[in-house]
């Protein structure tokens, strides 16, 4: 770790976006995870993906849990809101913050421990209830700040730093989102920013419980040979079924692509997703089409990254229950106490 | 591209941007961090070693390592380099035992250096340690050459160049004849000695040629011999309306003389465009801080005068026109003539070589611009025993690039003297050394300072112009010098990449605060420029490349605005990255005699 701040100096070509910030505007304090941390690189995906978008930092309200990958909202984002909550409770507390204020964008952030072990409930239930958000699990498989334990989402013999091998069978986050019925669900690595980055920033501007598990080795405890999320098994294994290239309503679309050669999907706020297809038999519109390719790839040895499941017709929690189209915060005394007239007709109503 | 060479001395050296810039190579950020710790005795010994006169130049130079500074290209300004040398000489205290002995055995060889400027001071330094016998000639009753003659005491102290000088000429083994004329070069090398060196600068100053010169000459005087005539103190006073021809410091110099001597309505006319004048832009701003304006694009048509009295100019003006080769040409714009009224003028409008005490015979030639025909590197003439440098070699420059001369002269003569092949040059003296010295703790101070440059104090002008011989500048104090050292970037502090150790985690690339670093797939360099994570601009800076990693791709870095924080090396997991301290030297005569260690 490195106890100086990072220098606000920066690169004299750095560039704005639309809202006139630079990439630097979207950092946070300095990192204080151990030097060569995946998370790290999944924090600075993350400032990448939110300058790209042009998000008013404001807007943004970012969760975690506890862990070394719920440490992290704190090196990113420095100006949004953000709740570091209990252990493996940020989906409920997520939960709550977008009941109140449907306007912000919600990013949540969990570790393998966090939502396979003790927020594992709590990670099932938030994705079934479609609550509208971008929810990463950096995933290094292991149990990082209690030095080196094997978590939930281990393979089934890998090896620990010690030489102990993993007797059980791993959880497969991405598999049970797509399941529980997220409407987007991805996967990839943390030392993969060109993959990585396009896949934040669509799950982003998602309208739906949007779900991304990134692997993340940890370069501490499980970076070693017989490790099955090092970096070099995961280069080896890395199994892309498809190019994301995201684009925005103010982009223009110039390049022309054969017929059956990619996939374009729609979301709400205009922006279209444009996935160029590596991978033979994959429809990623297709939930069962995905469930079958997770399973087929994995019997292969193989780890399937990118763009795995998208609903082009999300829908979300607000709208499952009807509430009101605004934030809480903007009710004013009126919608709060519309008066006697208005309990008269919900009584009358109720007779 | 190839994977980058590091073990050239070139390659490293050319990141330290400021020291590179330096003729004399200077090594600015060791002698910076030295300041900052408080050793200012070391730091002036640094810069003793290299650049012989750091109390002189630390108030005159014309600082080519400024616009050089990379601090400049991450912010608004470089660092006050030139300006905290000399806060190493206003506060190093005795160092007189630093300097290196001066043998009692001779080694039986005897050197001439022609002028007691900052060249031949140069080659007597490098040479009397060795044991020669230097013996320096000048028509002055005292040292210093330009130093003394032409640069205005309200910029630098007479005391300061009687220290200089005499660490030179007072140790022993420099034989000082002051007040001597040299008529000729034939006749001084039929005095036996082994070897000369002219360093006797461009002396005399270029002339005004328009109607009316003539009549009004007794109001007309030449810039440079006008400023000697000050410092001599032959003349103490001036007419109140001055009108000084001329954009370079010389011309800088003479206008704000005018001004301490009664000038009241002193004004600088120059032919360039105000942008494009020689002068340095901080001689510049002080000038125009003391009430003297610059009016630009006026080319002097006449001298208006009244019976031998001087009472005016006229100047026709003129507007840059560029042809299609892109070369100015100052035309006409066919407006009315500017006429300026005045008592006196200053010529400063350049300076030229004068060699009238050299034979045409003595073996020593001279191309068509009247300049000694010499061998760049070496600085030997046709007559291989006698040697040049500074302004009597390739013409009029400055007194960082004499000192430079200087240095490779020496090194030549010494040669020459020892009767080895002058052309085969010593290379410099190079160490690296890692700076680590814990996870994340240096021997350097890595924090960047967010601070922006410091202005130096300056007495109220209404103190200034009272009294010519007041230093304007009260330079930096040792708290505001210390802020100033916290903005260099330790350039010399290199980013060293190991491949084999690297694990292509990213971290270096995540935290680089400037978007130095990238990995990608390898190209030609035209191409890679356009593919890193900020795009490479700049062209005269290195792309550091170094291939052999697992995923076959290479590390790009781009040196240009590298802040040297060592951030890339703290997050670096394995090592991959070190901040190692390159220190050049360059070669002196005979195994760095004057070595400050």
């Amino acid at each position: 770790m490195s106890y100086l701040p990072k220098p606000k100096l920066h690169h004299p070509k750095l560039p704005t976006n639309a809202i006139g910030l630079t990439r630097r505007d979207y950092e946070g304090a300095i990192s204080t995870l151990c030097a060569g941390c995946g998370h790290d690189s999944i924090s600075a995906a993350i400032i990448q993906a939110c300058f790209n978008l042009s998000l008013p930092p404001h807007r943004i309200a970012k969760m975690s849990g506890i862990g070394c990958s719920s440490k992290t909202p704190t090196y990113f984002l420095g100006n949004a809101h953000g709740f570091n909550s209990v252990h493996g409770r940020m989906p409920s507390v997520l939960t709550g913050a977008y009941l109140a204020n449907r306007d912000l964008v919600y990013l949540g952030v969990s570790g393998d421990g966090d939502s396979a072990s003790i927020g594992f409930g709590q990670f099932a239930h938030s994705i079934r209830r479609g609550v509208n958000m971008c929810y990463i699990v950096e995933n290094n498989g292991v149990y990082g700040l209690t030095k080196g334990q094997f978590s939930a989402t281990s393979d089934w013999g890998s090896v620990a730093k010690k030489g102990a091998i993993n007797t059980d069978q791993p959880i497969d986050l991405a598999a049970i989102a797509v399941q529980l019925g997220a409407t987007f669900v991805a996967r990839s690595f943390s030392g993969d920013k060109e993959q990585l980055v396009p896949l934040i920033e669509a799950a982003l501007v998602h309208d739906g419980a949007a779900f991304i598990d990134v692997l993340s080795p940890c370069v501490a405890f499980n970076n070693h040979p017989g490790s099955t999320k090092s970096y070099d098994y995961v280069r080896e294994h890395n199994e892309a079924l498809n190019k994301l290239d995201i684009m925005l309503r103010r982009d223009e679309i110039t390049v022309q692509y054969a017929p059956g050669e990619v996939t374009e999907v729609m979301q709400h706020d205009g922006t279209t997703l444009r996935l160029r297809k590596l991978h033979e038999g994959h429809d990623p519109t297709n939930r069962a089409s995905a469930m079958h390719h997770i399973l087929e790839r994995k019997a292969a040895g193989e780890i399937v990254t990118g763009l795995i499941y998208v609903d082009p017709d999300p829908s979300a929690l607000h709208e499952h229950l009807g509430t009101v189209t605004g934030p809480l915060n903007a009710l004013g005394d009126g919608d709060l106490n519309p008066g006697v007239d208005a309990l008269e007709a919900v009584n009358a109503s109720l007779r | 591209m190839k994977p980058t060479d590091i073990s050239s001395p070139d390659y490293f050296h050319k990141v330290v941007d400021c020291q590179w810039a330096c003729p004399a190579h200077t090594p600015v950020p060791e002698y910076i961090r030295m300041i900052a710790a408080g050793r200012y005795a070391d730091a002036y010994m640094v810069n003793w070693q290299s650049n012989v006169f750091p109390g002189i130049l630390g108030r005159t130079c014309d600082r080519p390592c400024e616009p050089a500074c990379r601090r400049g290209r991450v912010e608004e300004q470089p660092v006050a380099i030139c300006r905290l040398k000399r806060v190493a000489a206003d506060n190093k205290g005795d160092v007189s035992h630093r300097m290196p002995p001066i043998p009692e055995q001779r080694n039986g060889k005897r050197v001439a250096c022609i002028g007691a400027g900052p060249s031949s001071l140069t080659v007597a330094r490098d040479l009397a340690p060795l044991g020669y016998e230097v013996h320096v000639i000048d028509e002055q009753k005292k040292p210093g050459g330009f130093i003394r003659q032409q640069i205005p005491r309200f910029r630098l102290p007479e005391e300061v160049i009687d220290e200089e000088c005499g660490y030179i000429l007072d140790r022993g083994g420099v034989v000082s004849h002051q007040d001597r004329r040299v008529d000729s070069l034939k006749a001084l090398l039929d005095e036996g000695y082994d070897a000369v060196f002219v360093g006797s600068g461009a002396p005399r100053g270029r002339e005004l040629d328009v109607p009316g010169r003539a009549e009004a000459a007794a109001h007309i005087h030449l810039g440079i011999d006008w400023l000697a005539s000050v410092s001599f103190g032959h003349v103490k006073e001036v007419g109140r309306r001055v009108i000084v021809l001329g954009g370079g410091n010389t011309a800088m110099d003479c206008c704000r003389s005018a001004r301490r001597l009664g000038g009241e309505e002193v004004k600088v006319v120059v032919r360039s465009g105000f942008e494009e004048m020689k002068a340095s832009p901080w001689e510049k701003e002080d000038a125009i801080g003391e009430g003297i304006p610059i009016l630009n694009f006026l080319v002097p048509k006449q001298v208006l005068h009244d019976n031998g009295r001087l009472t005016g100019m006229v100047f026709e003006k003129v507007a840059a026109q560029y042809d299609d080769k892109g070369r100015r040409q100052l035309l006409p714009t066919g407006e009315p003539d500017v006429t300026i009224e005045a008592d006196q003028v200053l010529v400063a409008i350049g300076q030229e070589n004068a060699f009238p005490w050299i034979e045409r015979d003595s073996g020593v030639e001279f191309d068509r611009w009247g300049l000694p025909k010499l061998d760049q590197a070496t600085f030997q003439s046709t007559n291989p025993r006698v040697f040049f440098g500074g302004d009597a070699a390739f013409g009029p420059k400055n007194i960082i690039w004499a000192v430079a001369h200087g240095h490779e002269a020496a090194v030549s003569i010494d040669i020459f003297c020892q009767g080895g092949d002058v052309a085969q040059r010593p290379d410099p003296e190079v160490r690296i050394a890692s700076q680590k010295m814990g996870i994340h703790e240096w021997a350097y101070d890595n924090a960047i300072s967010p601070d922006l440059r410091y202005k130096v104090p300056h007495i109220p002008p209404e103190k200034a112009l009272r009294d010519i011989t007041v230093e304007v500048e009260l330079g930096f104090d040792r708290e505001m010098a210390y802020l100033e050292t916290q903005r260099c970037l330790n350039c010399d502090v290199q980013t060293v990449f190991n491949a084999k150790t690297c694990i292509e985690c990213d971290a270096c690339v995540d935290i680089c605060p400037t978007d130095c670093i990238t990995f990608t797939e390898n190209g030609d360099e035209d191409d890679l420029r356009t593919r890193l994570k900020a795009p490479a601009v700049n062209l005269y800076q290195d792309l550091y490349v170094q291939d052999g990693l697992k995923t076959g791709r290479v590390m790009v870095k781009d040196e240009d605005v590298c802040l040297h924080c060592g951030m890339c090396a703290e997050r670096c997991p394995t090592g991959a990255w070190d901040m190692q301290k390159f220190l050049l030297e360059t070669a002196k005569p005979k195994a760095h005699a004057c070595h400050s260690r």
